[in-house]
């Protein structure tokens, strides 16, 4: 017989006592884990939230930014770079340039680090007789777009048609009944025909590209372009097109500046408004969580201290209950030798069995009770191993926490039990 | 084997001084069964406590193999309890979750004895208790959960038996099974205070003390 052999037999004796005893402990180690775990899914649903909506963000903006880009091409380069002396009315009115400046003026203003516009594309235009088929078209010769050096590379707006090959309006390519791969002639020089374009219902439909050197060659007019398109750069703001045509005439000096249409701003300024307006959202959310969080933070600092307080109480009354019950046990144990530590020993090591017990099971029910409450409050579904927690010093700190809860709250009724006089419970039993 | 010198015994309670042993002074020694009766109140258990190490005198020494007890520490006291004295109850004191042989060898708890389950079975056959033996005490009688209880007292191989009112709750029967197995004690040599009301006793005693308002009389 051993101070645990007999703990264990009072134990299966006094069933109940032991059980609410570690019903209570398990409630205090679970309310605690139950907290440390719940304010932990409650960081990982925030972030799969914040991530999610993120992530919307950035697919919505690259659609629309597709759609700003599909919507550039269909409208134009909204900036033209146009010779200083170009009659504006004569530009107006035919749609391309009469003078002439250098095509080098292209490389001057992408080298230079302009960053009122981007996207140059250097052009060539004339309204021409086509001899071969006697039709007025616009030759346009162009080189595709000239990489701004200071920016990051960038997908053009334009594809570049290639040497020796030339792309057809709408008009000309249906009513002379054309075909892509077809061979024509062009003011005496073969091209091969690379792409026909659909249905604009503007002068595009009676235009024809062809390689800018070739154009120059073709119209006679070496190293010279007579406009620049460009798209002007969304951070200019509202003061637009006179800081453009101040930074242009630095570095240009022989140019002036001219607006197309403000469609193309207005769409990337709407888009850049969706997604002012999204982030807004999403830091509002990340606000409104992180409120919460300290809402069920505060809340867990109140009542668990509460909790656990309670069940402290109710296992110090569940102990005077137990010390009460074995009066005559402990005298009769006390006049046949045993020591009053030994009395000790038995009464904390029921404690701390009963604490570490209630810890494991407070520890499984806590997480259990905190994943639910996750699933069914919170919407989502998350694993243990999602947690990023240390379970087992979670539910090392659980047990041993609660066993150290369970001592100390049954330490008074330990300290009466071994304290307790054998001849006083002798002496009125008899 | 054990000595009370003058030992008086008072409580100071809310009625003022209660004397409960006045000048007590005897000796018991092996082979010999003290029986000192009295009246209920008279200050028997308070004698026996006494004389177990459980309660301190208030005045006078008590001896018991030759050491005071009570100018030991509480655990030498406790030890010297487990290894010396075995006591006996009215009201058997049994552990009312363990079975009689468990019962018994609660007595090794402060004092392990190598063959402390051999020792306990001994005791079992002893007095009449294998059919018994692991049986919890409320399944058992009055008397063999007093033969439980003198088997407890006897499992360490005490030098004194102290019983108080030991057949108190027995019929004649089994009082007279008690008292003979405490004579068989005292042939083999031990020696006992047998604080009782019961008359009985006193066929059984090798000497009778009468007790009255504290105090030993002739």
């Amino acid at each position: 017989m051993t101070i645990w052999n007999l703990m264990i037999r009072e134990i299966l004796h006094r069933k109940l006592n032991f059980a609410l005893a570690v019903l209570s402990v398990m409630v205090a180690s679970g309310s605690l884990i139950g907290s440390v775990t719940l304010l932990r899914i409650h960081d990982i649903h925030t972030g799969r939230l914040l991530e999610q909506k993120q992530a919307e963000l950035e697919q919505r903006m690259a659609q629309l930014q597709d759609d700003t880009r599909k919507a550039m091409l269909k409208l134009g380069f909204n900036i033209v770079i146009l010779p200083k002396d170009q009659n504006l009315s004569d530009w107006y009115a035919e749609d391309y340039a009469s003078k002439y400046m250098p095509e080098d003026y292209v490389h001057k203003l992408a080298n230079s680090g302009v960053v009122t516009v981007r996207h140059f594309l250097p052009s060539l235009q004339q309204k021409i007789e086509w001899p071969e088929y006697k039709r007025t078209i616009i030759l346009v010769g162009a080189r595709g777009e000239v990489p701004n050096l200071h920016k990051s590379p960038v997908k053009p707006l334009v594809q570049p048609v290639p040497p020796g090959t030339i792309s057809l309006g709408y008009e000309l390519h249906r009513s002379l009944e054309i075909k892509v791969g077809d061979t024509v002639e062009l003011m005496g020089r073969k091209f091969t025909v690379h792409d026909c374009h659909k249905e604009r219902g503007n002068k595009d439909d009676i235009t024809a590209w062809i390689y800018l050197a070739e154009a120059q060659e073709l119209l006679d007019k070496p190293a010279q372009i007579n406009a620049i398109l460009a798209l002007e750069c969304l951070c200019v703001g509202e003061e637009g097109l006179p800081l453009i045509r101040r930074e242009i005439a630095n570095i240009l000096p022989g140019t002036q500046v001219i607006e197309r249409g403000s469609e193309v701003i207005a769409r990337a300024e709407a888009r850049m408004k969706v997604e002012e307006q999204a982030r807004v959202a999403i830091e509002k959310e990340k606000i409104a969580r992180e409120d919460l969080r300290v809402v069920r933070e505060r809340l867990a600092s109140i009542l668990t201290p509460v909790v656990v307080t309670a069940c402290a109480v109710w296992i110090a009354v569940l102990g005077f209950t137990n010390v009460r019950a074995r009066r005559e046990e402990i005298g009769i144990l006390r006049a046949v030798g045993v020591r009053s530590r030994d009395v000790m020993v038995m009464f904390v090591s029921r404690h701390v069995l009963l604490g570490m017990l209630g810890g494991a099971l407070g520890f499984v029910a806590g997480v259990l009770a905190a994943v639910y409450f996750g699933a069914a409050h919170e919407g989502t579904q998350i694993r243990m191993t999602d947690m990023d927690l240390s379970w087992a010093g979670l539910l090392l700190a659980s047990v041993g926490g609660a066993a150290a809860l369970a001592v100390i709250a049954g330490w008074i009724p330990t300290v009466v039990a071994a304290r307790q006089d054998p001849a006083d419970v002798l002496r009125n039993d008899n | 084997m054990l000595e009370f010198k003058n030992v008086s015994k008072w409580f100071n309670g809310a009625q003022g001084k209660v004397t409960a042993l006045k000048e007590i002074s005897f000796s018991v020694r092996p082979g010999e069964l003290l029986a000192v009766r009295g009246p209920s109140g008279c200050g028997k258990t308070t004698l026996l406590l006494t004389a177990g190490g459980l309660l301190r005198p208030s005045d006078g020494q008590i001896y018991i193999d030759g050491q005071d007890p009570y100018v030991l520490s509480p655990e030498m006291r406790s030890r010297m309890r487990a290894d010396t004295v075995g006591f006996v109850f009215q009201q058997f004191h049994l552990i009312p979750y363990l079975t009689v042989r468990q019962n018994i060898m609660t007595a090794s708890l402060a004092a392990p004895l190598k063959e402390a389950s051999g020792r306990a079975q001994q005791l079992i056959s002893r007095f009449g208790l294998d059919d018994r033996a692991d049986h919890v005490p409320a399944r058992l009688s009055t008397g063999e959960r007093q033969r439980t209880a003198l088997a407890r007292a006897l499992l360490n191989e005490p030098k004194i038996i102290l019983a108080d009112e030991p057949t108190g709750n027995l019929d004649e029967d089994n009082a007279q099974t008690v008292f003979g197995y405490l004579s068989q004690y005292v042939s083999d040599g031990g020696c006992v205070l047998l604080v009782t009301h019961d008359a009985r006793a006193a066929a059984h005693a090798t000497r009778s003390l009468q007790m009255s308002r504290g105090q030993l009389v002739e």
